[in-house]
C-alpha cells in the first residue's frame, strides 16, 4: 500500500491487453494524492475471469512539465490520474 | 489507438450537440442490461472495442463501437453463433 | 419503379411490425434492434431489463448535478459533506448517484481549477450529468485535454489566469469525477433553484464557468 503524499513512479512496462494505464504516463514520477478503495482488476476482468484479487486504486498527481517536458505549460499545472497499485513503484 | 492522451493533433473540438438517437439509447441500455445480468461486463465491452481494427475504430460512430464489441464478446462467449445476427437481418 | 425496388417493398410488407430500418439511420440502428430481439428470444436478457435501463438513461440530466452544486453554494456544511462523500450527499437530495462506481466531487476555487477527461474511453458521471456530449467522447478532446489543457479551455472560451493552478483529471478507472464550479459573484440575491439554473453541464466537466445573469434578464 502507498500512502498519501508518497512519491511513486508509474511502471514503464508494455502491456498488450486491456489495461487502464495511459501510455503517456508510463515511467513518469508523481505523488499519491488520494487512496481510493480497491476494485476488480480490469486486466483480468476483461477476459472472462472474476477480476480478483482486487487492486487498490490511487489518484496520483503529476507535474505537467514532467509529463510533457517538450511543452512549456504553466509550471504549477498538474495532471491527476487514477492508477492501480500494480502499476506503481516506489520512487 | 484508443489510448489518445497527448496525441499530436491540430483538430479542433467539434462542440455541436446531438440528442442520442433511439438506437443509441437502446445500444447503451442493452449493454447495461447485459452487465446487470452478468452476461458481459464493462471491462469486456472496452476490451472488445479496443480489439477493433484501427481504421474501423477511427471511423465508427461511438455506439457502433459498442455494437461491434457486444457482438464480438457475445460470440466469443458462445451466446451468439457466428453469423447468427447476419442471418437474422437477411430474412 | 425497378424490379429491385419491388423486391424490397415486398420484403418490408412481410413484416407486420415496424420496419427495421428508418430512412436516414445508420445500418447499425437496425442491427442493434435485431440484436436486442435475438437476445430477448434467447432469454439472455428480458425486454423489461432493457426497458428499465432505457428509462433510467433518458431520465438522467445535468440538472441533478446542478442541484448538488447549487446546494453546496448556499450551504457550507453540505459542501463539506459533498466533498467528503459525494454519493451520500446525492442521496441527501434524493438524487441517484448511479451504481457502484464511486463519484467524487472536485472543488474549484480562486486558486485551483479542475477539468475532467477520459483519455482511454468516455468515463463520465452519467448518473448525475446525463449522457456525455459527443466532444467528450471524440478524439480531439481526449488527445488534447491532457497535453494542452489551457489551449483547450481557451477554445471553450475559458481563460484562466496564470496564477490559477489547473488540475486535469483523467478518469481511467472506477471513479467518476464531478466538478463543483465557483459561485459567480453578483448572485447573492438568488434563490437555490435560480442558482441551479446557472450551473451548466460543461461547468461540471470543468470546461465552462457558470455565467452571471445579465441585469437585463433579471
Amino acid at each position: 500500500m502507498y500512502q498519501r503524499g508518497q512519491e511513486v513512479r508509474v511502471a514503464a512496462r508494455q502491456h498488450e491487453g486491456h489495461h487502464r494505464t495511459p501510455a503517456y504516463l508510463k515511467g513518469k514520477q508523481g505523488t499519491v494524492t488520494r487512496v481510493h478503495a480497491s476494485f476488480l482488476n480490469p486486466e483480468t476482468h476483461a477476459y472472462g475471469t472474476d477480476g480478483l484479487p482486487e487492486q487498490a486504486l490511487y489518484l496520483v498527481s503529476f507535474a505537467q512539465s514532467d509529463v510533457w517536458p517538450e511543452h512549456h505549460g504553466d509550471a504549477a499545472d498538474r495532471l491527476y490520474v487514477d492508477v492501480f497499485e500494480h502499476w506503481l513503484e516506489e520512487a | 489507438m484508443h489510448d489518445r492522451g497527448g496525441w499530436l493533433t491540430d483538430a479542433r473540438i467539434d462542440r455541436s450537440e446531438h440528442e442520442l438517437a433511439d438506437w443509441e439509447v437502446l445500444m447503451d441500455s442493452l449493454a447495461g442490461a447485459l452487465g446487470q445480468k452478468g452476461v458481459m461486463n464493462v471491462d469486456e465491452l472496452r476490451r472488445g472495442i479496443e480489439g477493433m481494427r484501427p481504421n474501423e475504430y477511427e471511423t465508427a460512430a461511438y455506439y457502433e463501437r459498442w455494437l461491434y464489441s457486444v457482438e464480438a464478446i457475445l460470440t466469443e462467449k458462445g451466446v451468439l453463433a457466428p453469423g447468427e445476427l447476419d442471418a437474422r437481418l437477411e430474412t | 419503379m425497378s424490379l429491385h425496388d419491388h423486391d424490397h417493398d415486398d420484403r418490408d410488407h412481410d413484416h407486420p411490425h415496424e420496419p427495421l430500418t428508418i430512412v436516414g439511420e445508420p445500418v447499425a440502428a437496425a442491427r442493434v434492434r435485431a440484436l436486442v430481439d435475438l437476445l430477448v428470444e434467447k432469454g439472455v436478457v428480458g425486454r423489461d431489463d432493457v426497458r428499465q435501463r432505457i428509462d433510467w438513461l433518458v431520465s438522467r440530466s445535468p440538472s441533478d448535478g446542478a442541484r448538488l452544486v447549487a446546494r453546496s453554494w448556499v450551504d457550507p456544511e453540505f459542501r463539506q459533506r459533498l466533498l467528503a462523500d459525494t454519493r451520500a450527499a446525492a442521496f441527501e437530495l434524493d438524487l441517484d448517484p448511479g451504481p457502484s462506481p464511486v463519484v467524487i466531487a472536485l472543488e474549484n476555487t480562486e486558486t485551483v481549477h479542475h477539468m475532467v477527461v477520459c483519455t482511454l474511453c468516455s468515463c463520465y458521471p452519467k448518473a448525475l450529468l446525463g449522457p456525455p456530449p459527443d466532444w467528450y467522447k471524440d478524439f480531439p478532446y481526449r488527445s488534447r485535454a491532457v497535453s494542452e489543457p489551457r489551449a483547450v479551455l481557451e477554445e471553450f472560451g475559458v481563460h484562466l489566469d496564470a496564477d490559477v493552478e489547473l488540475r486535469v483529471v483523467d478518469s481511467t478507472a472506477d471513479i467518476r469525477y464531478l466538478v463543483i464550479p465557483q459561485r459567480p459573484s453578483g448572485t447573492e440575491a438568488l434563490r437555490e433553484d435560480e442558482l441551479a439554473a446557472l450551473v451548466t453541464r460543461d461547468s461540471m466537466i470543468g470546461v465552462a464557468i457558470p455565467a452571471v445573469p445579465s441585469p437585463a434578464a433579471s
